[in-house]
Order: C-alpha cells, then structure tokens, then sequence
C-alpha cells in the first residue's frame, strides 16, 4: 500500500521539510537557551496561565489574517494574507482532503501531491475538493501576482519604496513565487490525462491534453518539488524565517518578556520574526525627507541578524518611533537599536559625576515636586508658567532643578552609555525618595518617559499636561477660553513613547479653539530636534521640522502648541506663527479668584 | 577666601613642532562642523555640567586644538549629554557628536 504513494520526485520536498524542522527546533531551543534570568522567569511564571487564549487569538490575528497590515493598506494586506493565509488553507485542505478520499494509512507527503497519486473519476466529494483546492491556489496565485508588480511598482498597495533586499533574500524569494505557478502547472498536467482537475487546473489541463508525455508530467512535479524544497531549506537563514517566529514572539510577548539593556535570545527571536516589509522605511523621517538609504530599522535588524557593520547604520535614527508603531510585528525597534549603540566598556566607564553628589534634597511633605529638565532651562517660559500654574491653584511644590539641573539620563542611555546614565538616574531617583513628595511633574517628555520607563519611582509621575488636564477636570484651575485656532504637534517620546494623546488635546479644547494637524497622534511628524541623533547637521533638521510644520499648518492655525520644550525651540524660529507650550497657553489664560470676584 | 575663577598658573610651553594632531584631525573628519567654532563659549555658559563643576567644554576645545590630550578623556566624563550647547550654538557646531567622538577618539588613544 505504502509503494503506490511513491515516486523519486517526493524526495526533495521530504529532505526539504525535514531539514527546515530541524533546523528551526534547534535554532528556537537554542536562542530559548540564552533568554536572561528575568526573561526566563517570565516564561515560567505564565507558561500555564491564562494568557495564552488571548496570544492564540492574537497569533491567528496577525501570522494568518494579518490585520495590522490590513490596517494599513488593504492591497498589502491582501497581498501579505493572500499567500500566507491562503497557502496555509492549501495544505490544510489539501491534508483533510487525501484524510477524507484516501482509507488506509499514507505517508504525509500525499497531501501536497494528492493529484500526482490519486487519479481515479471523481466522486461528488473530490470534485468539490477539487474545486476548493484551485479557488485557493487561484487566491495565492493573485497574492504573487501582487507582489510581482509591487516589486516594480510599489504605490499598488500603498508603499512610497520597497525594501532593497541582499541576494540571498532575492533568491528565496523566487523559489516561493515559483512554487505556485509551477504547482498549476503540474496539477494542470496531470488533469490534462487523467481528468482529476478542478476549475482551473481542468481548464488549463484541457489546453495541455494534445502535448500531454507522461516524462514531462514527471518532469513538472520533480520541479515543484524541488522549488518547495529550496525554499525550505532557504527558509531559516532568509527573512521567510518570520513565518514561524511571528508566532513564538506573539506567545513570549504575551507572557510579559521584554528586551533588555544586552542581546539575548529574544533578540533573536525579535530579529527573525522581522520580515523585512519595509513598512518602517515608508514614514522613516530619515527617508522621506532626507533621503538617507540603507539605515531604517528593517536594515538594521537585517545587519545585525547577519552580523554586518551596523554602528553606522545605528547612529543614523533619531529614534522619533514612528517605524515601532508602524510595524505590523511591533517588534521593539529602538530598544533593538539601543543594544547596538552600547558602548564598549572602556568607553562607557561609570560616569565622572561626583560633582552632583552634594545637592541636598528639600523636604517636601505634601508638595509636588517640580521637574523642569535640562531643555526647559532653554525655554524659561515653560517653566515660569508651571510656576503660576501651581500658584493660582495653591499648590505648594518643589521646583528640584531650578538652579542646577542633573540630567534625567535618558540622553546618554539613547547614545548607548547605559553605565553613565544609570549613575544619573541614581542621583535623581534618591533626590526624589529622599525629598518625600507625593507627585512628579515634569515639563519635558523625555525626562516623562525616563522617570515612568527606566526609573524604579515609589511615586506618581505625571506631565505636566496630565497635571493641567486632572486639574481642570477637579474644578481647582478655572480658565477662560478665546477661540484662537490652535494646532496641537504631538511631541515624539510623549505621544508615541508614552501614548499620551488625549490630555493635551483636552486642556487646549478647554483654552482655545483646538484644529487638526496633518499628520496626528501615532502619525504625527517629529520636530528633527529629537536628541535621538547626534548625526544629523543642523541642515537636515531643518529639513525634518520643515515638514513637521507644514503638517501642522493644514488648517491655518493662529498658534502652534506643544508639550516638549525641544519641539517649542525646534519650531520657534521656522515659522511666523507663535509657537507655545500647552503650559504657557494655559497659564496666560487663568482666571485668578480676585478677577471673579470682580466678575461677580 | 572667595575664589572668583582665577588663580596662577604654571608656567608652561607648548612646542609647536612636537604637537600630535591625530586626535584633532580624526575628529576633524567625523564632525566637520567642529571647525567653525569661533570660541563665544555660548556652550559653556549654558552647560548643565558646568553649573556644578569646573567642567568647561570651551577649555577641552582649546586643549584639542593644542594637541594637550592628557586627562580629557576622564574631563569629558562629565558631560551629562543633554544637549543645551548644541542647541545654543550660534555656529550650528554639532557639539554632542563632537563630545561623543572626543571621548571615542581620546579613549582609543590611551588604551
């Protein structure tokens, strides 16, 4: 029974699968081998909890249905699912369909060759199996044909540029295209004898009938075999490797592993789940309004899975986030980048900070502690309105770097001097334990995402538009609203970094008369300020703030605001419009109790 | 006894024809920019460093310029990289990566 199911061209596809699983079993045991000690931990504390329902459906969601990519575009999404999901129903369908018409045991490659062994007149069952199976081959075959064009014309699903892949990517790419129009064709050829075919295949069969030679019927399923085997085999070193750790990722993320300072084996996971779709180089500021190549996330991850020279690469990004929310893996793309901009110990000796040591901490019971940041300095307006905010609402507070400011750290650790910034982030976070206030405001996001990301802070830290919005919610700050049409630009760490959106917009909804940018929320534009970078000359970021204004500037506005005193003194001089922090605008606007009074 | 920033200093002499400018010209190369400094000391007045210490970035230029690399490398330390100096700079000096290659540079140097 075994032998009638035999035939030499099986061969390659045989070897082809057993090579790809053992090589992806030892890759993901080993790189699961060099997870870290908290990474590990996280693994077995939620191994057998409830989290893995939802990571179920999220892996169905995303590795099948592809619905972040869906949400982008809907050709692309298409495009991606057409042939992952579709392919995955072939052999799905196809392994039911030899378990339903084939009684008796049978080796398990019958499923992807099932025309090639089982010829006889079609039963009503096989003729609609017949039929499913070249709807669906006719889906992949409109999913290849999509990516054939988008390789030369990419604006067909919505892609400014394609990604420009090594050679050995380029290959394995063509053995997949190939897989399918040469599974048509011998699926075709066979029909063209036997009669076996469905819809498609039967018609093209019919056309093959006249030339039909039983060697070259041979010949074609040796092809498709040996096409599925080079893929295959391809697969683990190329970027097809995502179609299996897509799945893995989803299921460590959902346990709670995250990236750490070093490279582990989750980077490694991280790394192969990228499939290098070159959706972060769509919006990447970098590319679209510098024309600098070669350096977007997707470029990086590749150098550094193929442990090319990437420092260059790594330093050209003004870690602005726009590829991290973008990607449709949501693979951590700046922590990734980080890891690559460590510095090597000798140069990231700890730091030289000992002249900070002796700042005493005011004892501040009950107040609120305010936190300018460095950049704040630049921008005394921020912090002199912060100042009459806390005291139109009776608010005694701590101004802690009034004078003398340590920096938050976060700017060393994004230069890769983690040793460094750990010492100031000690400094800070005892000045603040020490000082015992029951609240943090700060004025600039990057010290925001710092004090709530990296810091281990025993109280509530909040920005300052966050304080504004509670205030204003709790009745304590009363303003008056003009209707001035104001714009609001999404700082970068704020709003991507920190996914605060919506307070800004309500304490300027409740001062003036809010408009739309361009580009909003996820979407907005950085200011090319972003101390992400110490790369770029003064020239291209001009160039990056140019466009960030020009998409402010949509609907006319009377006045910028923001909420990051980097974006303020990016835009300050770009434009002729009055550029302002959502503090100022509001403190300008207070009504003070002896005004109501008057009023009254 | 307040001090008021100044003090005697040893005499000293640099020789022109002995300075060692590999430092200075690699650094050249990475950051152009450093070039067009006009010495405002904009840089210094604003540095969050500064306020603290006798941390002067404006010195640590004029000690390059003079091939006087001995103890910089442990001197940039203290640089917290904040970025206010770049952001004052009336010359555009991109001034964070040129502390960030000085301290590369310097550190390659005496290991």
């Amino acid at each position: 029974m075994m032998m009638n199911y035999f035939s030499p061209f099986v061969l390659p596809f045989v070897l082809g699968t057993f090579v790809l699983l053992g090589i992806c079993v030892f890759k993901y045991i080993r790189w699961y081998m060099s997870f870290d000690r908290v990474q590990r931990s996280k693994v077995k504390k939620n191994i057998l909890s409830l989290k893995f329902l939802p990571a179920i459906w999220e892996a169905i969601l995303e590795c099948l249905f592809h619905r972040k990519v869906f949400r982008r575009n809907l050709v692309l999404g298409y495009m991606h699912s057409s042939i992952a999901f579709g392919w995955f129903l072939l052999i799905v369908v196809g392994a039911i369909e030899a378990e339903v018409c084939i009684n008796g045991s049978k080796p398990f490659w019958v499923a992807i060759f099932y025309r090639f062994f089982v010829h006889e007149h079609p039963t009503t069952t096989s003729i609609v199996f017949a039929n499913i199976m070249d709807a669906l081959l006719l889906i992949v075959l409109s999913g290849v044909m999509l990516a054939v064009i988008k390789m030369v014309y990419s604006k067909i699903v919505g892609m400014r540029r394609v990604t420009k892949h090594v050679l050995f990517d380029r290959f394995a790419k063509f053995s997949l295209w190939f897989i399918f129009p040469l599974r048509l064709l011998a699926e075709s050829y066979t029909a063209a004898y036997y009669g076996n075919g469905g819809f498609m295949t039967q018609a093209l069969g019919n056309l093959f009938a006249p030339i039909y030679h039983e060697y070259v019927e041979m010949a074609l399923w040796t092809m498709y075999s040996i096409c599925l085997a080079v893929f295959f085999v391809s697969m683990p070193f190329s970027r097809y490797m995502h179609i299996f750790t897509e799945v893995f990722l989803i299921f460590f993320r959902r346990m709670g592993v995250t990236e750490g300072d070093e490279p582990t084996g989750f980077t490694k996971y991280e790394l192969s789940a990228c499939s290098r779709c070159g959706i972060c180089i769509d919006n990447c500021p970098m590319d679209k309004q510098l024309g600098v190549q070669g350096v977007q996330s997707v470029y990086l991850l590749r150098d550094v899975r193929y442990k090319r020279g990437t420092e260059e690469v790594a330093n050209q990004c003004l870690m602005c986030q726009r590829c991290s929310s973008d990607c449709p893996v949501g693979l951590d793309l700046m922590t990734i980048r980080r890891q690559v901009r460590t510095k090597e110990s000798a140069l990231d000796a700890s730091g030289n900070y000992s002249y900070a040591d002796n700042i005493q901490a005011f004892n501040s019971v009950g107040r609120v502690l305010y936190f300018g940041g460095c950049m704040s300095h630049l921008t005394p307006g921020i912090t002199e309105s912060m100042i009459k905010i806390f005291e139109a609402v009776d608010q005694n507070y701590w101004y802690m770097d009034k004078n003398r400011t340590i920096c938050c750290g976060r700017p060393l650790l994004q230069q890769g001097f983690l040793k460094q910034a750990k010492d100031l982030r000690l400094k800070n976070q005892s000045m603040i334990i020490k000082s015992k206030a029951k609240l943090l405001v700060t004025s600039c996001p990057i010290c925001y995402q710092s004090f709530t990301k990296e810091y281990n802070l025993p109280i509530k830290v909040m920005h300052h538009t966050e304080y504004i919005a509670g205030l204003i919610k709790s009745g304590r700050l009363k303003l008056r609203k003009d209707d001035l049409k104001v714009v609001y630009h999404d700082p970068c760490e704020l709003g991507r970094g920190c996914g605060i959106y919506d307070e800004p917009r309500e304490v300027l909804k409740s001062v003036s008369n809010l408009v739309k940018a361009k580009d909003e929320k996820e979407k907005s534009l950085c200011c090319g300020f972003n101390l992400g970078s110490t790369m770029l000359t003064m020239e291209q970021q001009t160039k990056v703030r140019d466009a960030a204004v020009e998409s402010l500037m949509y609907k006319n506005p009377d006045l910028i605001a923001t909420a990051c005193p980097m974006c303020k003194k990016a835009f300050n001089h770009a434009t002729t419009l009055q550029v302002k922090d959502i503090a100022e605008i509001v403190a300008e606007n207070i009504i003070d109790n002896g005004q109501l009074t008057m009023n009254n | 006894m307040r001090k008021f920033g100044f003090s005697i200093s040893q005499t000293r002499s640099i020789d022109l024809d002995q300075i060692d400018f590999s430092c200075l010209n690699e650094l050249r190369e990475a950051v152009p920019t450093f070039m067009v400094c006009i010495n405002c000391g904009a840089c210094t007045a604003t540095c969050s460093a500064q306020q603290f210490s006798d941390f002067n970035i404006r010195k640590i230029k004029t000690k390059l310029m003079q091939g006087q690399y001995e103890g910089l490398a442990k001197e940039l330390e203290k640089c917290m990289l904040c970025g206010k100096c770049t952001l004052v700079c009336p010359r555009e000096v991109n001034l964070r990566n040129s502390i960030v290659n000085m301290r590369r540079i310097l550190t390659k140097k005496n290991k």
